[in-house]
Parts: C-alpha cells; structure tokens; sequence
C-alpha cells in the first residue's frame, strides 16, 4: 500500500488555494522549520464569511495536503463555521493521513484558528480565548 | 529502466539497496532447485552444499585479503556490526577495558549498539566528524586509552558518503594495540579493500549494496579473535553463528563481491565523472550546499541540502517525475528529528530537513544526470514557491543560513 492515499496525493500534486493574500483581514503562521513543517494561512473575510483563503506551506507531502483541504473546507463558510473545523474533519476529507503524520492535520486547524484570531484581534471583536489552544496540544514538536 | 507504467524511471537510491547483478541471481539459481542440501547433512546432496559454501567462502576471502577460516556469514551489514562491537566489548571487559572509540555519524547498526553497551557500563568516545566529515588518524590516537578495547569507524558513511582514512587509523590501533573494526557495507565492492595491508582486525558488509542478493553478510574477524554469539542453535560457521546456512544468497554474495571487485576501478571512473557532473549541475541551484567532502567520497555518492524546502514533499514530486532518490529530513524516517549524520556535520535542522541524496550505480548515464539536474531544479523552485520560509528569506525578514 502507497504512504499516502489517492486524496492526499491529489492535493499534495494539485494544491488548491496556493499562494498569498497581499490585503488579507487575518493571517496565521504555526510550526517551526526546527521541526520541518510551517503553514501560513491568509483570509478574506466580508461579511462574516470567508471570501478568499490562500496557504503557503514548508513541510512533507501531507503538510501541503492537509493544509490544501483545511483551506478548501472553510472557503465560502461563515467565521462561526471556520472556528469549528477540526482535524478530524481534515483526516477524514483526505481519506485519512498515516498516524506519524496526524499532527500535519492539528497543524492545519491551528493555521486556520490563528488566522481567525488574528483577524479578530485586528477588529477588537471579543472572542472566547478557550476557542484557541495553545499549540502544544498537538503534541508535535512545540512543546519538545 | 522502466516503471510497471511503462514511464522510464531513474534509480539513483544504490545506497538503500541495489538491483541484482545477472551474475547475482545465476549463481544462485542451482542452489534453489538442485543443490538445495543442507551443509550440514552427511549425504552427497549435503556435501555439494557443504563444497559450494567452502568454495564461496575462500573466493570472498581472496576478494578482502584475508584467510576462508575468518568470514562467518551473516544476515546482513547490522548484525555483522552487532556482532563485532559485542564480541570486542565482550572481550575488553574481561580485561577490565571497558572504553570504545567510534564516530559521531555511524550506522545505528553501530550507534544502537554502543549505546546498549553504555547502560553496561562501557564507556563510549564518540568523535567529531567535521564539516567535512572526515576524521583523522590524530583523533583516534589521542582518544585512545590504556582501557580502549575497540575502535569502530565506518570506512564510508551510507548518508554523504565520506571515505574515512581507514590504513592510517588501522595503523594507530594496529600500533596502540587496540581492536579496530569498521563498518564497510557503503565501501565493499566499491572501494579497494585488504583487511592486511590496512590493519582491519573486524570488517561488516551486506552483499545487496553491490548488486547482491538481500539477507545475507560477512562479518570479517582477523585469526584468534573471539567472536561472541548472537544466536545460539548448532555449530554452523565454527560455533559463531548458529542457523542452517542461507547457500543461495551466500553464492550471490560471492558472485557480486567478485564481479563488483572485478571492475572496481574502472566502475570508480564512470561513476566518478557522474557523480561530479551532478554535483555541478546541483551546486548551481542558490542557496543549496554539499554535505561531505568533494573529493573524499565514495564515487557514486551526492547529497545536498536546500534551503526553504523539506525532504520529503522534494521525494514525492522527484518520484513523480520517475526519479527514485532518498532524505534525511525527520519526514521520511517518522521521527522528529532529521539525519544524525547531518546533524553531525554541523547542519542545523532547519536545512537537514531539506536535504536529498542520490547514489548513483554503474548503469545510470549521463544522459540521466542531466534529467536528474532538470528534475531537482525544478521541484526545488517549485516547493520554495509555496514555502513561507523561503518568502521570508527572499524579503529579507530571515537571514539565509546557505549563503
């Protein structure tokens, strides 16, 4: 059996969403090239739904893969909707990721939850700080 | 070559492992189907078994400098080095020598267990390698003590390639009267090798490093030295490794060590101009540098790291593009952190995870290289083109560690 699945391997090869937001409203950037994976998410938001979102990406196959899903999944959603992505949900809309390779998940819902916060904190709009673990939960390298 | 797909694949990743010699896999063939007896059986069909292992034996032998009476046969490269490394402390600390000398960027083969044999007590030098990971002679001189048993240095490391100077410090142990044993599964067939002249009292090799079959390898122990047992079970190979003996892989190995032996320098030549025209065409790449000496590597050997990017994504598109090559980024391995030997040579990990080797064999052609540098060059373009860290390099936001 391949490493990756078809799916994986699909957004891996044909990224969707690649690239930079020059005017974004939030940005967010999680990992560290110490532990070789970084994401950079850019949004747009307009009437609290998300217009545009663009990612950049340094890390293995299934870094670039979830963070194309990620992107793909909150494109054209509301913000509330946006907040409520998991992992999970990424894993699952990729057919699944090889378990050394879950946290490229965690990081993609972390990219996209720090970019949400930047654009609130950018808005002095209140939020609930819970809504935001710190990245250490992911259990890859942050904490290490 | 050509994949299942029919697209024309490129193998540049002979120091994983190699694809079978002809001559491999024809003098294994007989003992398959018709001398398939067991050595150790008194009848006829065992005893053409038993003459074809005396016969393998003494044609490696020759092939290495030394007498049929020092080879034991061997699963394969790890447990020829276990089996050194345990058998040299096993006799040390009967003397109360309880200290070994070995290299920073060793197989784990090696480092694995040194690293058992320091929660027994021993006590373990590990040298620098440098830069350009080379050590000298001087190094293991100075590090040697009244209680070193054993030295242990890799003669050529399996990740950049360096030829460690193996004569000179075989003389310093030779001289000191230390144990010296070196791993030589990146060197055997590849590079000229007398366990004599050069003062090898242990040497390990794996017969699928140079076109040989998988499974089996030699464990070299220079006459008197006593060789510890990792698996007990019958008299097989003197009472030094039990197991009904692997004849067909044994003939493999003896077919490709002669062969590779055979045409060792002028498969060094070829490979050689290969090796440096990739190295150039790579090296023209920004912001990317050699891991290893540039001349003091093995002929068929070229790693590099790139800046921005990381291993693993640069394999998949490279295999995508019928290139089949290896990393040391964390990524490729499952663990946190990238290659040892990178490490070791002073790579910080931002860069080693961004690293590519491509060991080259005799059948790729120039032709290939000149795909492989069109290749690399345009996946490496491709992957800084979505990397943030290469953004912030290029705005200048982060200094670039690869000038």
């Amino acid at each position: 059996m391949a490493l990756y699945s078809e799916k994986v391997m699909d957004h891996f090869r044909n990224p969707r969403n690649v690239g930079v937001i020059e005017d974004a409203d939030g940005v967010g950037e999680v990992g560290n090239a110490k532990c070789g994976d970084i994401m950079k998410i850019y949004l747009k938001i307009k009437n609290d739904i998300i217009e545009d979102v663009k990612f950049e990406t340094f890390g293995c196959g299934s870094a670039i893969a979830s963070s194309s899903m990620a992107t793909e999944l909150i494109k054209g959603k509301p913000v509330s909707q946006a907040l409520e992505l998991t992992n999970k949900a990424v894993v699952e809309a990729l057919d699944g990721l090889p378990a050394h390779k879950l946290h490229c998940s965690v990081l993609a819902e972390e990219a996209i939850k720090a970019a949400l916060k930047d654009y609130y904190d950018k808005n002095g709009i209140e939020y609930d700080h819970k809504l935001f673990p710190d990245c250490e939960s992911c259990g890859h390298c942050c904490g290490v | 070559m050509n994949g299942s797909d029919g697209c024309r694949r490129i193998y540049v990743d002979n120091a994983a492992t190699t694809k079978m010699s002809q001559t491999a896999i024809h003098a294994m063939l007989p003992y398959m189907d018709g001398i398939y007896g067991n050595p150790s059986s008194l009848h006829s069909e065992g005893q053409r078994a038993s003459e074809a292992l005396v016969n393998a034996r003494e044609r490696i032998a020759r092939c290495l400098g030394c007498m049929a009476r020092e080879i034991t046969f061997t699963s394969g490269g790890s447990e020829a080095d276990n089996q050194a490394i345990v058998s040299a402390a096993r006799l040390g600390e009967k003397k109360g020598k309880k200290h070994i000398i070995s290299t920073a960027f060793e197989h784990h083969a090696v480092l694995h267990t040194l690293e058992k044999l320091k929660k027994e007590g021993f006590d373990i030098t590990l040298l620098d390698v440098h830069e350009n990971g080379l050590i000298t002679a001087k190094q293991v001189e100075d590090a040697i003590r009244p209680e070193t048993c054993l030295v242990t240095v890799m003669y050529a490391n399996n990740e950049i390639g360096t030829i460690q100077p193996i004569a000179e410090i075989g003389a310093v142990c030779r001289q000191k009267g230390v144990l010296f044993h070196t791993d030589a599964v990146q060197a055997a067939g590849h590079l000229p090798i007398d366990v004599q002249k050069q003062n090898i009292d242990m040497l390990s090799l794996s017969a699928h490093k140079f076109h040989g079959p998988k499974g089996i390898g030699v464990l070299y122990a220079k006459k008197g030295i006593l060789l510890t047992n990792l698996i007990e079970g019958g008299a097989q190979e003197r009472g030094n490794r039990a197991g009904t003996e692997n004849i067909p892989a044994i003939m493999g190995l003896a077919a490709a060590l002669e062969e590779a032996c055979a045409h060792i320098d002028e498969n060094a030549q070829k490979l050689i101009r290969l090796r440096d025209k990739l190295i150039a065409g790579l090296s023209e790449i920004p912001h990317s540098i050699l891991n290893g000496d540039a001349k003091r590597r093995l002929p068929g050997n070229v790693n590099f790291c790139f800046e921005g990017i990381e291993g693993e994504s640069l394999l998949l598109l490279l295999d995508d593009k019928g290139i089949c090559a290896s990393s040391g980024s964390a990524c490729t391995s499952g663990s946190l952190d990238p290659s040892h030997v990178l490490l070791a040579i002073g790579r910080v990990h931002d860069i080693a995870h961004g690293s590519l080797r491509l060991s080259l064999s005799e059948e790729n052609t120039e032709e290939e290289i000149d795909d492989i540098v069109k290749a690399v060059k345009e996946v490496v373009e491709y992957l800084r083109g979505i990397s943030p860290i290469w953004r912030d390099l290029v705005s200048g936001k982060k200094e670039f560690i690869i000038k």
